[in-house]
């Protein structure tokens, strides 16, 4: 066995968390990134692989809440936390107020933008439930989408966050 | 994929301290990993040993002590952009970071990597060199602190030595109410700054007084255009002399032309940025 190859079996560890409020437990070498284990080892393909260096978004999930880049985190790093991908917002009988907003406004072309833009925006709106369309704006400035021109985005964005304020009063 | 390396979640700072120690430079602290992920991914770093020092709370906090605001090293942009304090005492830092890379960035970048990092266009040295600020080192043998115009030494370069931290950013709370800082990048959002400048300045009986004027991404590391700050400083203010002080900060400039800009452009942006800034300043500091 190569030196290399022994280095990997000494540090590979087992982590547990929660995806999509199911439990989880692997085993992964601490250099995988959080999108590399999503996609490849949790059927998570829902979770896209765009720029891999924290420019496009694509890959945005939720840990704990938080919306983040999944290719700038480790998966040693959600050890314990939750991770919730856009299949965790809603299904399609019961789709989360953005989804459903999304759909009906046609504010997805191609799509491949469209599950990172869903977790910022719901990570984002959970913080600031009542945003400007300049705030909405600046909340996905991280989320390249090269299809839209990002009107209709922000229009299904706006929609939902009324849905979402009036399910909340 | 990221090249092999090792990893361990520091339990503490002293934890973290002695992991660097024992592991020399093989190790780097993984902070929040938007910088350091990128620079493995594209095999500029090559770390042996990851110590995570994201989870530490001890880093994290921001509290006020002895007349000057303790800013954890580890606190995420995010959290700075939204703190009353930094808000209502150094809207410079607050301008910063409101408008530093996008939301995705903000909820892990972390203003201690920020300032470790020290890029020429590094957004926090700017308004930070500006209101006077010093940061604290960890240390096995203890904290030191330290003026940020010393820690900073060059491009890339940091007064942290092997086996020290990042501690925290200490802000005297005196600062002068008239703030200002500017940013110009190739877009609104998400973008690295062409030029950047922090104006920080009192105004009494019509004359600046405790005047900052620090440039960034207009040479190798963010500095202080100290011409341009005593065409200002206990002089009666006028729009002249805000475009003489503006000129002289142009002149100081020592920028490269990159992909972001020429060195020409740049040096105009710097003369463009300086006047608003220093009009921004001066009114800020006269409404208070």
């Amino acid at each position: 066995m190569s030196a290399s190859r022994m280095e990997e079996r000494v540090s590979q560890r087992t982590i547990s968390f929660t995806l999509n409020g199911q439990p989880m437990r692997l085993e992964i070498n601490p250099h995988e990134t959080l999108l590399h284990v999503l996609r490849e080892r949790a059927a998570a393909a829902e979770v896209k692989s765009g720029c891999e260096r924290g420019d496009c978004g694509a890959c945005a999930v939720l840990v704990d809440g938080r919306g983040v880049n999944s290719c700038l985190t480790l998966a040693v790093q959600v050890d314990g936390k939750a991770v919730t991908t856009v299949r965790g917002l809603g299904t399609p009988d019961a789709p989360h107020p953005l989804q459903a907003a999304f759909l009906e406004q046609g504010a997805a072309q191609c799509g491949f933008c469209i599950p990172g833009m869903l977790v910022t925006l719901q990570a984002f709106l959970s913080e600031r439930p009542a945003p400007t369309r300049a705030e909405i704006r600046e909340a996905i400035a991280g989320n390249l989408c090269r299809c839209t021109g990002y009107h209709k985005i922000l229009d299904a964005a706006e929609t939902a966050a009324r849905q979402m304020r009036a399910v909340q009063a | 994929m990221l090249p092999h390396v090792d990893y361990v979640r520091a339990e503490g700072v002293a934890h973290a301290l002695a992991l660097l120690d024992r592991h020399g430079a093989g190790a780097r602290l993984l902070a929040g990993g938007t910088d350091l992920l990128v620079d493995l991914r594209e095999r500029r770093s090559a770390p042996a040993l990851l110590v995570d020092i994201s989870e530490l709370d001890e880093l994290a906090a921001i509290r006020a002590e002895d007349g000057a605001l303790h800013i954890g090293a580890g606190v995420t942009v995010a959290a700075l952009r939204e703190d009353a304090t930094v808000q209502a005492e150094f809207p410079a830092l607050a301008e910063a970071a409101r408008w530093f890379a996008d939301y995705l960035t903000r909820n892990k970048a972390t203003l201690g990597g920020n300032l470790a990092n020290a890029s020429p266009g590094a957004d926090f040295l700017v308004p930070l060199l500006a209101l006077d600020a010093a940061v604290t080192i960890a240390a096995a043998a203890g904290d030191r602190t330290v003026p940020l115009d010393q820690f900073l030494l060059g491009p890339r370069q940091t007064a942290l030595g092997r086996g020290e931290l990042l501690r925290e950013v200490v802000l005297p709370r005196s600062a002068p109410a008239g703030q200002a800082y500017e940013k110009l990048g190739l877009k609104h959002g998400g973008a690295i700054a062409v030029v950047s400048c922090a104006v920080v300045m009192d105004v009494r009986a019509g004359r600046g007084a405790r005047v900052r004027i620090v440039l960034g991404a207009a040479a190798p590391r963010p500095f202080r255009a100290r011409a341009a700050e005593e065409r200002l400083e206990g002089q009666p203010l006028s729009a002249e002399r805000a475009e003489q002080a503006a000129a002289l900060a142009a002149g100081a400039a020592q920028p490269i032309s990159d992909v972001r800009g020429s060195a020409e452009y740049r040096r105009a942006m710097v003369q463009a940025l300086v006047r608003r800034g220093i009009d921004a300043a001066q009114a800020a500091a006269v409404r208070s």
